[in-house]
């Protein structure tokens, strides 16, 4: 975070309301309190969050006192004239890129800071922590550097950009354990509770005016969590008695199940799509 | 939780990926729908201990695009915890040209771990494996002798390959080294001690891994460099100045005198002098902080100071770091574009940033004998030379083998700004 100040003009810190950008947001406090963070919060908003998620988002804004900018998939929808995608477990992941990229250019910004962490998928288990992306944003593996010692190369050209990932050396069980440490609040929906969900292909999703319900689906109350907390139409929850946060690392200690694995319905699709993701830009 | 992080290096088929993939296994850090994944009938195969026929090669594939585009730079880094420690290991192609990319997963490691095929002995990647250690200062190697399984558990090549090692190590500038004789693939000294090897009676390599002692970065002299400075310009409250930063090494205690870095001073004035007023961590104070820490801290005395600037113990139980702008390093070559005699580059050493021009290349060394080759006309990607550097301003270090955290820098390239070298201050 020091780096990223010290060496760049125009941070911005991507603020999606889940555990991981949380962890960010105290990491952030604890390298510039007293003062001012020297950057603003961005959340590229997909119309599809949790509303928990949304009202967390903007209840910290506010505690925090820092400047927080949303920009809306929505809107690049329209401006763009691209396509919402339909169907089942439809999700507006691969949309978030364009919003993303056209914040970027807005705000002119030189860096930003987001929560990925390596242990989450194979594609991103080589990311640098500095990652530099091309003037089109993309990932281009001509660019990225080797990271040695405590060393960070933050020199762009003009036109390019770089993506931090301060976290990328944690692990979701690391994430937690500093969440207890630092007795951090995270929205309700991580604690298991008894919730409306629809069942389909043994996997339960949120129940919400965005998802479209099929006849083969199937509405139940459930004891249920979620693990993750992207879009609500590719998030999947889990069945959980974790109630307190010490129950959810003992969970996370016997699970055999990845967060990816467990929690996402748009990833079925394979590492090598996953790979593509990360070339465009996706994170 | 205490972390170690480690490398592990070996030839191709000595066996690596089976042994990351036995200890990701059997600390139950695979999960299950990773394994699923793990089909493809061309790659080895694992038997887990229930006889279940498990492949781990996936972890260590290369991404497409990188093996597309033959991008070499490539270090993976895996995750594992035990109830005494979590583990982070930094995985490099074996492929014999990838110095760089061992260099780059060394710089952070406090272990590596090479492995040797029991039924080859000691190869040429061995000893330039055991020499990049070296070179990096990494105190702790373990030798692990692997596939025990096809020399019948023999205490004879285990002990003949370990003598050979020794006569080569003497060579080598490592503190602690350890043998283990293993099977990575049925998990003979992996996790439990074997009871097919009875005749060893060391550790069995998590155990080595669990206990091994990383020497504290407090024990150094203290050296804290300023990343970032906090005052009412960037929203600190009114008359507050705090200058944040990691303490890369040894200890600073409220109320110490120190002496701060002054790069332009002439020689009589190269440092500033001032005290510590308080410490502060979120906003707490302490009584004292020490490394790797990253704190707040305030002065008594009001000096100029800037990123980039670093503060030292002025106690005369410790010593000042070296202040000069010609010295000379070890510098391993990561750009595709070649090093030459003469040229100007941009350096990088903690949070600050000077011009610099490499003098003079000494000697080019050879990784797989130490041999010095004098006077090399160039220097190439994977290359690794001793050089004489002149910086713009002066710099302020201690030498790498003294201290590594203020001891290493990197050289930029002007025009693609990419990381050109890594270097180690002799
Ligand atoms: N018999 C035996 N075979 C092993 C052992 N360790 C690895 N292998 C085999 O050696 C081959 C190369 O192993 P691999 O882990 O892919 O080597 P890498 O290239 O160093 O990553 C594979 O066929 C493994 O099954 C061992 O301890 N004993």
């Amino acid at each position: 975070f020091r780096e990223v100040a010290g060496q760049f003009k125009r941070p911005a810190l991507l603020f999606s309301g889940g555990k991981d950008s949380i962890t960010l947001i105290r990491l952030a406090e604890k390298a510039f309190r007293p003062g001012k963070f020297p950057f603003p919060l961005v959340h590229i908003d997909t119309g599809h969050n949790f509303p928990e998620t949304i009202q967390f988002r903007d209840k910290l804004a506010s505690e925090l006192g820092e400047k927080l900018i949303i920009r809306y998939v929505e809107d690049t929808i329209k401006q763009k004239g691209l396509i919402d995608p339909k169907g089942r477990n439809a999700s507006r992941n691969s949309l978030q890129t364009f919003t993303l990229l056209d914040t970027i250019e807005e705000f002119k910004f030189d860096v930003c800071i987001g929560g990925a962490r390596r242990d989450e998928e194979k594609a991103r288990a080589k990311e640098r922590v500095f990652s530099i992306r091309d003037t089109l944003g993309q990932w281009n593996p001509h660019l990225q550097r080797p990271e040695l010692w405590n060393i960070y190369n933050g020199r762009i050209n003009d036109g390019e950009n770089v993506r931090v990932f301060p976290i990328s050396n944690w692990t979701e069980l690391d994430v937690w354990q500093y969440i207890k440490q630092e007795k951090i609040e995270i929205p309700d929906i991580y604690f298991a509770q008894y919730r409306d969900c629809i069942l389909r292909n043994n996997k339960l999703l949120a129940f919400s005016d965005f998802v479209k319900i099929y006849n083969d689906d199937k509405i139940v109350n459930r004891k249920i969590r979620f693990r993750t907390i992207g879009d609500m139409t590719c998030t999947a929850a889990i069945e959980s008695d974790a109630e307190t946060i010490d129950d959810i690392i003992n969970e996370l200690k016997n699970t055999r199940l990845s967060e990816r694995g467990e929690t996402r319905l748009d990833d079925y699709i394979s590492d090598a799509a996953m790979e593509d993701r990360k070339v465009a830009g996706y994170f | 939780m205490d972390i170690l992080r480690f490398i592990a290096a070996g030839s191709v088929d000595d066996g690596k990926s089976t042994l990351i993939g036995r200890l990701l296994y059997d600390s139950k850090s695979v999960l299950m729908d990773q394994l699923e994944s793990i089909s493809k009938p061309r790659n080895p195969k694992l038997n887990s201990a229930n006889g279940e026929e498990i492949n781990l090669a996936f972890l260590t594939d290369g991404l497409r695009a990188e093996r597309e585009q033959g991008i070499t730079i490539d270090v993976a880094y895996k995750y594992f915890s035990t109830p005494k420690r979590k583990f982070i290991i930094a995985d490099t192609p074996g492929h014999f040209e990838f110095t760089r990319n061992m260099v780059t997963g060394a710089s952070n490691s406090d272990l590596a771990i090479i492995l040797i095929d029991a039924r080859h002995g000691m190869s040429e990647q061995t000893k330039r494996h055991s020499i990049i250690a070296s070179i990096l200062n990494i105190p702790h190697l373990v030798i692990c002798i692997n596939k025990m399984d096809l020399v019948n558990y023999s205490e004879k090549v285990f002990s003949d390959i370990v003598e050979d090692y020794k006569k080569f190590a003497s060579k080598l500038n490592i503190k602690f080294i350890y043998f283990i004789p293993i099977s990575a693939l049925l998990g003979d000294n992996i996790v439990e001690r074997s009871f097919r090897i009875q005749w060893y009676s060391g550790r069995s390599l998590l155990e080595h891994l669990e206990e091994v002692c990383v020497e504290p970065a407090h024990h150094l002299d203290s050296r804290f460099p300023v990343q970032w400075i906090i005052s009412s310009h960037n929203g600190g409250p009114d008359n507050y100045t705090g200058y944040t930063g990691k303490i890369i090494s040894g200890v600073f205690k409220k109320g110490d005198k120190i002496l701060i870095s002054n790069p332009f001073g002439t020689n009589g004035d190269s440092f500033k002098s001032s005290s510590i007023k308080s410490i502060e961590i979120f906003g707490s104070e302490v009584e004292e902080a020490f490394a790797p820490m990253s704190v707040v801290m305030h002065l008594h005395e009001k000096v100029d100071i800037h990123r980039g600037d670093l503060f030292v113990k002025a106690s005369g139980e410790e010593s000042l770091p070296v202040v000069n702008n010609n010295f000379e390093a070890i510098i391993c070559w990561m750009d595709a574009k070649p090093l030459r005699q003469n040229n100007n580059y941009l350096l990088q050493h903690n949070s600050r940033i000077v011009e610099c021009r490499v003098e003079k290349i000494v000697h080019k060394i050879d990784v797989n004998t130490l041999d010095e080759l004098i006077n090399p006309d160039q220097i190439n990607l994977n290359d690794i030379c001793r050089v004489r550097v002149q910086t713009a301003s002066s710099l302020i270090y201690d030498p790498y083998p003294k201290n590594k955290a203020n001891g290493n820098f990197i050289l930029i390239d002007k025009e693609s700004n990419t990381t050109a070298g890594a270097g180690m201050i002799c």
